[in-house]
């Protein structure tokens, strides 16, 4: 095996680790915490497809909003650290059924997609094209999404003030 | 991380001969050592230079003992003091957050050293989205501090980390914006090309570009990595008259001491972002001065720039929580936004 591919396995097995903790932790802030590494795992995925500029951008979201965001809602709730267990197990027949379909689907698509190796291809910075590919070919798509977080700022904006008045 | 192996193979030949993967991680094991020297060099000299700046602003001597002249082994004996603390960690604590909490902090700040450029030659990794990838590599110290908040499971701990959680993400908007309005300066990312486009003199360095945009950016800049690094006038989250001692109130020994090294780190990183942003990293600021090498240039520059925030921190008060949020949200904010559409528009002109 390549040095290479040990480092792969070693990020890929601590990303499925850390997801299984999320999903699998009794106590709902180790969840919270174990986002951290596979959030992490992933950016370094990115990075083996050489797509720096994602990777980056996956932390500066994912990180940097998302998950500090899940952690103040963690910590905010109340008596949060004395329940052992919050989450639920549903039956065993549904979940496996449920995850069946998705395993299918996931299949499905893993089959017919046509997969490109870039192992060995030269690393090549991807800022520029992203950047061009916005402005130009996907620019409408580029201003609906302006548009829809406009919009979901203003809501959240109009929560906080209703909230207000009230009192 | 092309250049530095190279200047790693010029220095040592025999290296070349290893196979590759073997030379290039023995090089980043090198580089990760010397960072972490560094940065406790940094900031064995910067607490004391801090103690010094305190204690002679307020017209006192500071430390005078240890050491002889001036006191200057006093962080040395602190240091000791330090390692050979007892650790400590509270029963009721979630033990293994507890314990891991200052390796995250610790490490986003040491992963910053990472696209730091100190020469022509020396840097430890050429990133291609550099500025991007510090701005987001930092947000990471905050998961680190909600961590070690939360784990010690006392009231001012919690406080103290969501403070400073509400705070990093609040003054994370006005430092990206005003970074963004150095990129549509250079248009580029990557930190040894942003230090390229400002050669020439003084003159060409990005604070002078486009009068008095980019000096505004760099004012809005500072001020809010004053509140990134957790520093007075914002150091809400470790506020000792109030809350203790902020999310390392149960912290003690080395541990207590991973949590500082990275606050000192912290200030040299942000320092050296403005440095190299805005100053012109290495670059001497007029040609004749060019036998003087990089680094110095480099490192006068950002430690100029850690004495301003010291020095800011012994003179201004500390802002209260709705003042913190007034002024990032409603000052900084949509000054930033005019500035990158100002710089924007005479970009286009």
């Amino acid at each position: 095996m390549e040095p290479n591919e040990i480092l792969f396995l070693f990020i890929a097995v601590a990303t499925v680790v850390s997801a299984a903790i999320v999903a699998f932790s009794s106590k709902i802030i180790h969840s919270a915490f174990a986002l951290l590494a596979s959030f992490m795992g992933f950016a370094a995925l990115y990075v083996y497809l050489s797509a720096g500029f994602l990777a980056v951008t996956q932390i500066l979201i994912y990180v940097g909003g998302i998950l500090i965001l899940i952690l103040f809602g963690v910590m905010m709730t109340h008596g949060i650290y004395d329940t052992a267990k919050k989450t639920a197990h549903n039956a065993l027949s549904v979940s496996l059924l449920g995850g069946l379909a998705i395993a299918a689907v996931l299949l499905l698509i893993i089959t017919r997609s046509p997969w490109a190796p870039i192992l060995h291809k030269p690393f090549q910075p991807t800022t520029q094209l992203i950047g061009a590919a916005i402005l130009t070919n996907y620019l409408l798509p580029f201003e609906i999404i302006s548009v829809l977080l406009l919009g979901a700022l203003i809501g959240a904006v109009y929560l906080a003030r209703a909230e207000d008045k009230q009192k | 991380m092309e250049p530095i192996i190279k200047v790693f193979f010029n220095f040592i030949p025999a290296l070349a001969d290893l196979p590759n993967w073997l030379a290039v991680t023995l090089i980043g094991v090198v580089l990760a050592v010397g960072t972490f020297l560094y940065i406790a060099v940094f900031t064995l000299f910067g607490v004391w230079l801090e103690r010094k700046i305190s204690a002679h602003m307020q017209d006192r001597l500071g430390p005078m003992e240890v050491g002889g002249w001036h006191g200057w082994a006093q962080t040395i004996a602190d240091t000791i003091k330090l390692l050979i603390k007892e650790d400590i960690v509270p029963e009721k604590s979630d033990r293994f957050l507890y314990k891991f909490a200052p390796y995250v902090v610790f490490t986003a700040v040491m992963a910053a050293f990472a696209v730091i450029p100190w020469s022509k030659k020396f840097i430890p990794a050429n990133l291609n989205v550099g500025l991007l990838y510090i701005i987001s590599i930092s947000s990471l110290g905050v998961i680190g501090i909600l961590m070690g908040g939360w784990a010690s499971n006392n009231k001012w701990s919690l406080y103290g980390a969501m403070r400073s959680a509400a705070q990093m993400v609040s003054y994370e908007i006005p430092v990206s914006l005003s970074l963004i309005s150095v990129i549509l300066i250079t248009g580029t990312l990557d930190m040894q090309e942003i230090v390229y486009r400002q050669s020439g003199t003084l003159f060409s360095w990005n604070i002078f570009h486009y009068f008095p945009f980019a000096f505004l950016a760099f004012i809005i800049y500072f001020i809010a990595s004053l509140a990134e690094a957790n520093r007075t006038p914002f150091d809400l989250p470790e506020a000792e008259s109030e809350l203790v001692a902020g999310f390392h109130t149960e912290y003690s020994g080395m541990r207590w001491a991973f949590f500082m090294l990275s606050e000192y780190a912290n200030m040299f990183v942000v320092s050296a972002i403005s440095a190299v942003v805005f100053f012109g990293g290495w670059q001497a600021p007029f040609g004749f001065l060019n036998f003087i090498p990089g680094p110095i240039w480099f490192l006068g520059k950002a430690l100029i720039l850690v004495f301003v925030q010291m020095w800011i921190r012994w003179t201004l008060p500390r802002l209260r929580v709705d003042q913190l949020m007034y002024t990032a949200w409603k000052v900084l904010t949509p000054f930033s936004f005019a500035l990158v559409l100002f710089i924007a528009f005479w970009k286009v002109l």
